[in-house]
């Protein structure tokens, strides 16, 4: 028996109402189905479908087991009834830090003098083998409705590979639904301490690595063929890191680095996934002809809280501020496949505040909705599993007394890995600055 | 999707071939290449269409009334570091791998600014940290376009080289050590030149044998591309122009000499002000000088400088040009040019052809731009009163045809803009009050 399941379970018994906890008596079985519950009388957005304005979703051993509006109840499950509460998928931050440590800093020795030092370089980790279960951020998010992190390390240009978990569990092995979706790259520099030092050199070295990475790739299936008589391609785990991962994610916040990262991405030959988009709007047309997915920072730009108050700003920065919010709503309307992302924020509230503003700038509700389930899901490739309440997926779910986003609602349970949790009844004090919270 | 792109392409097309011809009647024309016309040009379809004295307006001709006022071309800036994020790849000695192009950025209020001095054309250079720099590009000033509509389709593409104290400055201590490299010296710049073209051609030599290799269906493994050595090869097989940084002519006679030694071209010598002491050899290896009107002694290796430079090398037959190297100095390169009537008293056309004609050869750009001839690409400029004068302003800038300054309107436009900044403020006051952090 799973540690987890019994803590699902202990978790219940403490706060199932009356009715609940009397089938469970009834029912002597009900310890070796702890995962089953029914949630009835609920109104289902499934994400993937039209909305069951009143039905039941079945979860059982972890997964959905049936959704729809007349599914019996599996005997031995645990009924809730979730009249005037509403089902969704669990949430998806599709760029985060929750669950990982603190950011790791870029490696020291020599500087380098190019990239055939690979600086800046950790391309071949994962964050499956660093999540931290203890993060005291994981709670505070799923008692939100966020269930799933594509957590990232970072620090580097190459940072290293994502990782799909869920955001819960005692055992970082179990947390992980799939373990190498992209490689995360910055376009950050040495500092001054060798290669790369600039905006172009951490460009450059960019192309050239995965240059290097497609000749090494090519140079060992020769050399697997013909052994004797070449030399032998030499090791390289930068490149290796770089070919284990799926996705290259690029940043890209205003309109002339998408463009940039449109262009490098075409010289990079690989798929690319965008990420900060607060431009987007701006770069519409380039990203609609290119149909790359965006990632959507939710920590839009303000004026810094310790500028210069004589300091006058330009025109274009103002506008740029002004127009984050809507670039979700363009990119939506444009049919460019986006997400959306904590960049950093590890207070839920700040981020559903953030999903308003873009609501009120003309992102439609459902288009929000699903930008925090199935789209992170489809753009990483797990949306067979997770994103939407679908038979056989996943059991991640938040019900929630009213619409997700809206400031008043308050989440009830959240599922995740079919596990019930139910949120603190207070907001703890806020805690100071939480470890993970620089990106 | 096909579908979209066409029509993406339609639109582009639509909007740079859009404009409605453009006549400038009763002017004064400073052709450059073939004297003085009083009377009329026609833009049409982005080209120069027609000059003369009398030119008839096609149906639906905006026509500018130039009387009293000068026209000339577009000014061409064969150094400048504007539109880009970042200028240096200082980091290392060979920094060839680095592309301007990868930076640009065609929101730089430089370029407007630029365009208001009558700037159409600039060669947009890395800097001059290291001994081989980035990869350079010619961008016209197409102020509200994006990056890419904004190069100069078809130009030959450069590469910054750098000789002296810049390159060996990240040689010397004190500072962060960790910044120290190679070289510290001329000649560890002279070093660092010659290792880098020994190991392009090896390079190319390992290409070579790899195609000869697979031609002949014998297992091979391909060499590595790299980056750093693919616009090295370039410049010896002629595909790419090096524009160097250079002051003292012991280093320039250098350059030269490593050049001729490995089989490539110099194009052009960046401010090169000792180069009046060298032009004879400056003119047999077939250089061009890119210089300062009088701008010098900001550092050692600028002290023997004269105001003669421009003039004397002209009159030795070399192809010069006056260059800005600064978003400010970018703005009056007229005025430049004009200091070299005073300076070896050359004559107005010759004075013009340093900031037109004679940038656009360097660049191997003068059969599209750089004087005004019938087919040339219609970057034009309006002036109140004749260019090299200091009290003249540009009214207008057409490139393509297509107007992209308008001195009047600018000025007319200013409040309107300072409304909408007065309300956007406003606007982000308003957010963050009504917000709890």
């Amino acid at each position: 028996m799973r540690r987890g399941a019994f803590a699902a379970l202990y978790d219940s018994f403490m706060t199932l109402k009356a009715p609940a906890l009397m089938i469970m008596m009834a029912l002597p079985v009900v310890a070796q189905t702890p995962g089953s519950y029914v949630l009835q009388n609920a109104r289902v957005v499934r994400v993937s479908g039209p909305v069951i304005e009143r039905g039941t979703v079945v979860i059982r051993d972890g997964l959905i087991d049936a959704v729809g509006e007349n599914v019996a109840a599996p005997a031995g499950a645990w009924v809730i009834d979730c009249q005037g509460l509403t089902v969704y998928p669990g949430l998806i931050d599709a760029l985060s830090r929750w669950g990982l440590p603190s950011e790791s800093e870029g490696r020291g020795g020599p500087p380098a003098r190019g990239p055939e030092d690979r600086p800046l370089n950790a391309s071949w980790t994962k964050a499956a083998d660093q999540i931290v279960p203890t993060d005291r951020v994981i709670q505070r998010v799923r008692d939100a409705g966020f269930t799933t992190a594509v957590v990232f390390p970072n620090g580097n240009i190459f940072s290293g590979q994502g990782s799909v978990i869920d955001l819960a569990g005692d055992r970082a092995g179990r947390m992980v639904v799939a373990d190498s979706v992209g490689q995360y790259v910055t376009l950050r520099t040495s500092g001054g301490r060798g290669f790369p030092a600039s905006l172009l050199g951490s460009i450059a070295y960019v192309r050239q690595i995965y240059l290097d990475a497609d000749n090494y790739q090519a140079a060992k299936a020769i050399y697997e063929k013909h052994p004797q008589g070449l030399p032998r391609p030499a090791y390289d785990r930068a490149l290796e890191g770089v070919l284990a991962a799926p996705l290259v994610l690029l940043p890209a916040e205003q309109e002339i680095e998408i463009a940039r990262m449109l262009t490098l991405a075409r010289d990079l030959k690989r798929k690319v996934v965008l990420y900060g988009g607060h431009e987007a709007g701006r770069g519409i047309d380039l990203l609609k002809q290119a149909q790359t997915p965006v990632l959507v920072s939710l920590k839009f730009p303000v004026k810094p809280r310790d500028a210069d108050p004589a300091e006058e700003e330009p025109l274009r920065v103002l506008e740029f501020r002004d127009k984050a919010p809507s670039a979700a709503g363009a990119l939506a309307q444009a049919g460019v496949k986006f997400a959306f992302y904590s960049d950093g924020v590890t207070n839920p509230k700040d981020l559903f505040r953030a999903v308003r503003k873009a609501v009120e700038a003309g992102l439609k509700a459902d288009d929000a909705t699903r930008a925090m389930t199935l789209a992170p899901a489809e753009i990483y490739g797990v949306a067979d599993r997770l994103g939407s309440i679908e038979k056989g997926k996943i059991a991640n779910l938040v019900v929630a007394d009213g619409d997700l986003f809206a400031e008043k609602t308050k989440v009830k349970y959240t599922f995740v890995d079919g596990a019930k949790f139910e949120p603190l009844a207070e907001e703890p004090a806020q805690r100071p600055a939480a470890r993970n919270s620089a990106r | 999707m096909k579908v979209l792109l066409l029509l993406a392409a339609l639109g582009n097309g639509a909007v740079f071939g859009a404009d409605a011809p453009v006549l400038i009647q009763n002017a004064t024309i400073l052709t450059v290449t073939n004297g003085t016309v009083k009377g009329s040009i026609l833009l049409e379809n982005g080209k120069i269409a027609a000059i003369g004295e009398r030119v008839a307006a096609p149906a639906g001709s905006t026509i500018v009334d130039g009387s009293g006022k000068y026209v000339m071309p577009g000014i061409i800036d064969c150094h400048s570091h504007i539109m880009v994020d970042a200028i240096n790849e200082g980091s290392v000695s060979v920094s060839s791998m680095v592309q301007m192009s990868d930076v640009l950025d065609p929101e730089d209020i430089a370029i407007y600014r630029a365009l208001a001095g009558g700037v159409t054309t600039a060669n947009i250079l890395h800097g001059s940290a290291n001994p081989i720099g980035g990869q350079t590009l010619v961008m016209k000033m197409r102020w509200g376009r994006n990056a890419e509509e904004m190069k100069l389709e078809g130009a030959m593409p450069g590469i910054k080289f750098a000789l002296g104290e810049n390159p060996k400055r990240r040689g010397n201590g004190p500072g962060n050590p960790g910044a120290l490299r190679y070289p510290a010296t001329r000649m560890g710049v002279e070093d660092v030149i010659r290792e880098a073209f020994t190991e392009a051609k090896a390079y190319k030599a390992k290409w070579d044998d790899y195609k000869a290799k697979t031609a002949r269906g014998e297992p091979a493994l391909p060499p590595a591309r790299d980056l750093k050595l693919e616009p090295l090869v370039e410049v010896l097989e002629g595909k790419r122009l090096v524009h160097a940084h250079c002051y003292r002519q012991d280093e320039i006679l250098m350059l030269l000499r490593v050049a001729d030694e490995f089989g490539f071209k110099i194009r052009t010598l960046q401010h090169a002000l000792e180069a009046y002491k060298v032009a004879p050899e400056i003119l047999a290896h077939g250089a061009g000088v890119s210089t300062f009107a009088d701008w010098w002694a900001y550092k050692i290796e600028a002290e023997d400088a004269i105001p003669y430079n421009a003039a004397i090398l002209t009159r030795k037959g070399v192809v010069v040009s006056l260059n800005s190297d600064d978003p400010e100095l970018i703005r009056h390169l007229d005025k430049e040019a004009a200091k070299t009537l005073k300076y070896g008293g050359l004559s107005e056309t010759e004075a013009l052809s340093l900031i037109t004609i004679n940038p656009a050869k360097q660049l191997m750009i003068d059969k599209r731009v750089g004087s005004l001839e019938v087919g040339k690409d219609a970057d034009v400029l309006l002036y109140d009163g004749h260019p090299l004068s200091n009290l003249s302003k540009v009214l207008k800038v057409w490139i393509d045809g297509h107007e992209y300054f308008d001195r009047d309107q600018d000025i007319e436009g200013r409040p309107k803009k300072e409304a909408e900044k007065k309300a956007l403020e406003k606007k982000a006051a308003g957010a963050r009050g009504g917000e709890t952090e």
